[in-house]
């Protein structure tokens, strides 16, 4: 609703963010396709020829994806677990009145800024190292022999560390949705003659649900693509024991030189992401509309 | 000088027709009126003047300039918004004094308006403020300021008392009237509540659907209303209007008759009903009665008139009180 | 409205709530202790938690060993100069999508988002092929102008969900007033938008800052922010513990405070405004 004039000024400035992000998706996307169609690697150069789906018949029968599906689906599952879980308890408690609630809320959302490579590394040597780890002196103090974490429990110990990365995003947009929530509703509850638990299960849970929907949808996209905790602290091992799906394309690309096995995992990873965010562009449309 | 004349103005958004052709021509110092339904198209037509749409076909003079194409700010018309529009981050000076400083007049020009403006508004105390600290009214004061500095040609509102309370709306109302009054200039004034239209307008332009349903002064459009539409919208309580028997014994399909025409009596009368709820109101008494074979008819008894819900009633319509209509809703002239 | 609550419960909320506060917080405190010991004490048996040698002496090591500044300062450049351009592109997208809306805005808006959802290594390939024609791998310029467009989605986002909060009768009334496109964006819009193009700048240069997937694969020794540079710690250097612990807190510290500054923003940027 506005005049011509204002509408081409908007098309014109409008214009180059379209442009780039056009290019900058169409291109590699277009790239990572064709590759997939060849037999292509970076220390053969000059043999790629077309091999149609060869690469995804290997790339798929590769023993290595089964198990790298597996552990991607355990990690986005457990890390979703704690956070989801974990983040609606922290959320109701910091939204109780105590002294030096502000305080709390910034220690615990701290956790989200610190770089994945930091925390894997903080992690991985200073708490989980088998013999000069924070753990394993706490072991010893009960007696305990002391675990090799991410030796014994690669995929486990990862989970934890990703999860506590995580945490603090579930807790703050909890926290932001329970703090929308209209006190009003709660109060004409309690005229009604409900209870605290009623309360969270009829007024306060439903209310989160959409706040949960996101919180699950964008972790998942964001944890489909764990990478550099990985790379850090296990490198995938021991054997496939802590390799995900980007880390695995990671190896065949930049370890094994695959240009075409990579580019079509590529392409599986890509339609394994869309699967999600079709789930959650819907939900943020719907959003718009209001 | 402030003359707009609109020809065979029309507006579409994509394919939805919103103003299918108006001609309208509003004189200078004119004070008119656009009301009617939410949705009819008025405050459309008030943005095509001020040139924040375009128009689809069709041509606008202002004093006899085609105004067409001309951009919002060089039509040197002003506008007051329902929302006020004020500028959140200036002070109240600066709100005022932001057409002039667009204009390019040097600080002292600015200084002097800003403050005459301020003092006719009664917002002298309030210039170092910032809008959020301020009252409904007195935001609405520095909208009216910020249009009033730049003396325009003419003045545009678009419902501009909407977002007030009832008791504040009357001053306001008054406000402008007075504002109208000393300035003599033309001023277009858009709002769904009819009252306003009557009380405020030299000219009402009363729209329905995009079109124009009738242009007149408002004892005009109380007296003769052009169509059923009009007869409804204009005056309060609404006419009563009747199908049926009752206005075929007047050649017409449709009858109406206002309210505060009826002739009200405890004894008798042409039409005999049953008094559903009485409205006391000490200076009027408003009555909804069933009356029989007819239905719902509203009646106005001047002061108190003391009769209460179950009582039986008499009303008489006197005949040259009532306005025919033909069936497509057109008034039938005697 | 609030009501009169039990001291007694205020005290257990208050106990319950530093502690889960302090554990979770426990491995940044942790790590900022550990770079003020000795080499010797940072793996020390029972860990002394207070009573060591303070020192700032990792601080020092961790520059005259490995350059840290150089790395400080590509993290600099690349935060800054990815979330600049960012936003100097996003600024007009973002207005015309929020003021002169048509009936494609919304797809264009839903398109954008989908790119970020596009997972990086479905184009990690080519993007490394493609750095390494046009010799961009290991530069800082091509590390700005991925993270760029990484970002660029998520900053037309953000701003786009805070103009919309102005409402459209003011840029109207700033044009009855005379004002051209440009004053009113000077005068009119930029003021008013200012809180959000701040926040949405601290969250992208957090962002930004952070990353760690590009920042791996595209850079080396030469162009390597912190989020890189700090990997290389994995390496059995990881042992020196006091330096890593040194190195990480010089690489959180400004983030944190940062992200402390814009926790209520980051709720809005981070769920593409579908929270607030």
């Amino acid at each position: 609703m506005a005049t011509l004039h204002t509408r081409t000024n908007a098309r014109v400035m409008m214009s180059p963010a379209v442009l780039m992000l056009l290019v900058w998706m169409v291109i590699p996307l277009g790239m990572t396709l064709y590759f997939s169609f060849l037999r292509y690697n970076l220390l053969m150069p000059g043999m790629e020829e077309f091999t149609g789906f060869g690469n995804y018949e290997f790339f798929l029968t590769d023993p290595a994806f089964l198990d790298a599906l597996f552990n991607t689906l355990l990690l986005v599952g457990g890390v979703l677990l704690v956070t989801v879980v974990g983040g609606t308890f922290l959320a109701l408690l910091i939204d109780q009145p105590f002294w030096g609630q502000g305080i709390v809320r910034l220690l615990v959302i701290a956790p989200f800024f610190v770089m994945p490579t930091v925390s894997a590394l903080v992690w991985k040597n200073m708490f989980m190292h088998p013999v000069n780890g924070l753990f394993a002196w706490i072991a010893h103090g009960f007696g305990l022999e002391p675990v090799d974490w991410l030796a014994v429990l690669p995929l486990f110990s990862i989970t934890m560390i990703v999860a506590w990365g995580w945490l603090p995003f579930a807790t703050l947009i909890i926290l932001t949705a329970l703090q929308s929530l209209d006190q009003e509703q709660k109060e004409a509850a309690e005229m009604d003659g409900a209870g605290s638990v009623s309360i969270f299960l009829y007024i306060t849970l439903p209310h989160l649900a959409r706040a949960l929907t996101v919180v699950i949808l964008i972790e998942t996209i964001f944890l489909l693509s764990v990478f550099a905790e990985i790379l850090v602290t296990t490198n995938g091992g021991p054997g496939t024991a802590s390799t995900n799906i980007s880390y695995l394309i990671y190896a065949q690309a930049l370890l094994q030189f695959d240009v075409g096995g990579a580019s079509a995992g590529g392409v599986v990873a890509i339609i394994l992401a869309n699967i999600v965010a079709i789930f959650l562009i819907r939900m943020i449309g719907k959003n718009l509309e209001t | 000088m402030g003359a707009i004349t609109l020809e065979r103005v029309t507006k579409a958004f994509g394919d939805v027709t919103v103003i299918p052709g108006v001609d309208l021509e509003i004189a200078d110092g004119e004070f008119a009126v656009f009301v009617g339904p939410s949705g009819c198209g008025k405050s459309t037509l008030l943005r095509l003047i001020a040139g924040l749409e375009d128009v689809t076909s069709g041509t606008l003079y202002i004093d006899g300039v085609d105004a067409t194409a001309l951009s919002p700010a060089k039509r040197a018309l002003a506008m007051v918004f329902q929302s006020y529009a004020l500028y959140p981050h200036m002070s109240v000076y600066n709100n005022i004094a932001f057409p002039l400083k667009m204009a390019g007049q040097d600080r002292e020009a600015i200084k002097r308006k800003v403050e005459a403006a301020a003092g006719i508004l009664n917002l002298t105390d309030y210039l170092d403020r910032r809008p959020g600290q301020l009252s409904g009214g007195q935001r609405q004061r520095v909208a009216i300021g910020r249009a009033i500095v730049r003396e325009p040609k003419a003045f545009l509102f678009d419902e501009p008392l909407s977002n007030l309370d009832a008791a504040l709306r009357v001053n306001m109302r008054l406000e402008i009237s007075e504002l109208h009054q000393s300035l003599k200039t033309t001023m277009i004034y858009v709002t769904h509540d009819q009252v306003e239209a009557m009380t405020m307008a030299d000219k009402i332009v009363v729209l329905n659907g995009g079109r124009i349903e009738q242009v007149g002064s408002p004892l005009e459009l109380y007296r003769n209303p052009a169509n059923v539409f009009v007869a409804g919208f204009i005056g309060s309580p609404k006419m009563n209007l009747l199908e049926g028997a009752a206005a075929e014994r007047y050649d017409a399909k449709i009858i109406g008759v206002r309210p505060e025409h009826i002739e009200l009596s405890t004894e008798s009368g042409e039409w005999s009903g049953v008094v559903g709820v009485a409205e006391h109101l000490g200076s009027d008494t408003f009555l909804h009665v069933q009356v029989d074979g007819i239905g719902s008819v509203t009646a106005r008894a001047s002061g108190e008139f003391s009769v209460s819900h179950g009582d039986r009633v008499w009303l008489t319509p006197p005949p040259d009180r009532i306005h025919r209509f033909v069936a497509s809703g057109e008034a039938i002239t005697p | 409205m609030a009501r009169e609550v039990t001291r007694r419960r205020k005290i257990t909320f208050t106990v319950i709530g530093w502690l889960i506060g302090l554990t979770l917080f426990f491995p940044i405190l942790w790590t900022i202790l550990t770079s003020f010991k000795t080499e010797g004490e940072a793996i020390a048996t029972p860990p002394s938690f207070l009573f060591f040698q303070w020192t700032f002496e990792n601080y020092f090591e961790v520059q005259s060993r490995s350059d840290y500044l150089k790395h400080a300062m590509n993290s600099v450049v690349i935060s800054l100069g990815s979330t600049g351009l960012g936003l100097l592109v996003a600024i007009p997208a973002a207005w015309s999508m929020a003021f002169s809306p048509t009936r494609r805005t919304k797809d264009v808006l839903m398109w954008m988002l989908s790119t970020k959802m596009l997972p990086p290594v479905g184009v990690l390939v080519p993007i490394y092929l493609l750095f390494r024609d046009f010799d961009l791998l290991d530069t800082r310029i091509g590390l700005v102008m991925v993270l760029m467009l990484m970002n660029l989605p998520i900053i037309v986002w953000m701003l786009y969900t805070y103009f919309k909060e102005i409402p459209g009768e003011i840029l109207e009334a700033a044009r009855m007033d005379g004002a051209t496109l440009g004053k009113e964006i000077a005068y009119i819009l930029a003021p008013m938008a200012v809180p959000g193009i701040a926040s949405t700048l601290l969250l992208n240069i957090i962002l930004a800052w952070n990353e760690a997937f590009w920042t791996l694969n595209l850079t080396a020794a030469d162009a390597a922010p912190l989020s890189a540079f700090i990997a290389s710690y994995s390496s059995p250097e990881g042992l020196f513990w006091a330096k890593l612990s040194a190195a990480s807190t010089l690489a959180i510290a400004p983030i944190l405070v940062m992200g402390w500054f814009s926790q209520k923003q980051l709720v809005r940027g981070l769920t593409f405004g579908a929270v607030k």
